[in-house]
């Protein structure tokens, strides 16, 4: 009757679909993101709206094209993030138009790709989106960049020679010494993390993973983190955002 | 200028003293289930090895098995028990895991704690050109694991 009952599980389980950190999270976690007063991230969103409301050097602010409060910006279309750059000919990611909007739209003065006020702003736009499901189209001009992103992700690196597919493909819900193992989701992305205290990027949070590799970092604007962007979001499509995500 | 520099010089080589330069790699050969001799004919010692395979810092085992380390909290749940690993397999079977699980499991997610350095890809400068444990090391852990029968 119990390897019955297993057999009908193991199926179950698969149709289950992408699994969000939050799953893993113990409730007194979950708790400190569910109450907006409590959680911590919200100061980056913050920080965010008071940038997107800034005038920059051309006299505007993102307000005076996306609306107050950002109420023009469709939550659909952040959602879909990262998209196809028709311009750039290759993925833009949230984060990267924050940047062309700052440069072009503002005129302002360009930001370190990995920039804190950057963070903010990409914070606060898809804190917008909370709520939204993760719809990434790599059915077409996306498909050959999603591909270089998967294939990074099944690739063996640095001493330890474990690719992103072991821990967070085979093992999630196991733990790795008291770790446990989620299955590496970014829709809670930029995400409060408990651990260090910040507001964390997903370029960083891919960083502390090349760290525990023993592997060499890819810089946080490069086409392999771009790619691995667009796998990772389009694997979790249909997970809800919830940014600012409180992980360990 | 040059002399606010200057004092970096020695905080230079002690960070460079830290490191101990790489041990030569020395080559071994598998059989399908075994690497028969010993890496550098170097004889394990059981009690060392023990020592490795609980370091995070080392060979830390137990970040994947449980093993019968009882003072250690939080053994990890990714790979089998290794309770009895001694009676399961020869010595010459648990070296061939130890160095390369990846010639027996080619998918498995189990470091090969001896691949030649050559074969690494993007090693971080700290760690480049290193195997992960020496070869002594993986002698004394294969020298334990041979002990838990």
């Amino acid at each position: 009757m119990i390897r019955f009952l297993v057999l009908l599980l193991i199926p179950l389980s698969l149709w289950a679909g992408p699994k969000s950190g939050y799953e893993y999270l113990t409730p007194e976690s979950r708790a400190i993101q569910d109450d907006d007063f409590q959680n911590p991230g919200m100061s980056a969103v913050e920080e965010g709206s008071k940038l997107f409301h800034a005038q920059g050097e051309e006299g505007h602010s993102c307000a005076t094209c996306h609306g107050e409060g950002g109420a023009k910006l469709d939550p659909r279309r952040i959602a879909a993030y990262p998209v196809f750059g028709k311009a750039q000919g290759k993925p833009v990611t949230l984060r990267d138009r924050v940047h062309i909007c700052w440069e072009e739209r503002l005129g302002n003065f360009p930001l370190e790709f990995d920039d804190k006020n950057a963070l903010y702003l990409e914070t606060f736009v898809r804190h917008l989106a909370r709520g939204e499901p993760v719809n990434v189209d790599v059915s077409a001009e996306l498909k050959p960049f999603y591909e270089m992103g998967e294939k990074l992700y099944r690739t063996r690196l640095g001493q330890f020679g474990m690719t992103c597919y072991h821990c967070h493909d085979q093992y999630p819900g196991r733990k790795m010494r008291a770790q446990p193992l989620s299955e590496g989701q970014t829709n809670g992305f930029p995400t409060y993390r408990l651990g260090s205290g910040k507001v964390t990027s997903l370029g960083d949070r891919l960083n502390e993973c090349m760290v525990s590799l023993r592997a060499a970092r890819f810089e946080h604007d490069s086409e392999d983190y771009r790619n691995l962007e667009v796998y990772l979001n389009a694997r979790g499509n249909g997970l809800k955002i919830e940014t600012p995500a409180v992980r360990y | 200028m040059i002399f606010r520099h200057l004092f970096l010089i020695p905080i230079g080589i002690a960070l460079a003293a830290e490191v101990p330069a790489a041990e030569p790699y020395l080559a071994w050969r598998a059989e399908p289930a075994s690497v028969p001799e010993p890496l550098g004919g170097l004889k394990g010692d059981a009690q060392r090895g023990r020592a490795v395979a609980a370091n995070q810092a080392q060979g830390n085992c137990l970040a994947c098995h449980p093993l019968p380390i009882p003072e250690e909290p939080f053994h990890g749940e990714i790979g089998p028990p290794l309770a009895g690993v001694g009676s399961r397999l020869p010595a010459v079977g648990i070296r061939l895991w130890v160095i390369n699980a990846r010639l027996i499991k080619p998918d498995t997610i189990m470091p090969a704690f001896y691949l030649d350095p050559k074969e690494i890809y993007r090693s971080d400068d700290d760690h480049a050109g290193r195997t992960l444990l020496s070869a002594q090391q993986v002698e004394d852990v294969v020298a334990y694991l041979a002990t838990l029968k």
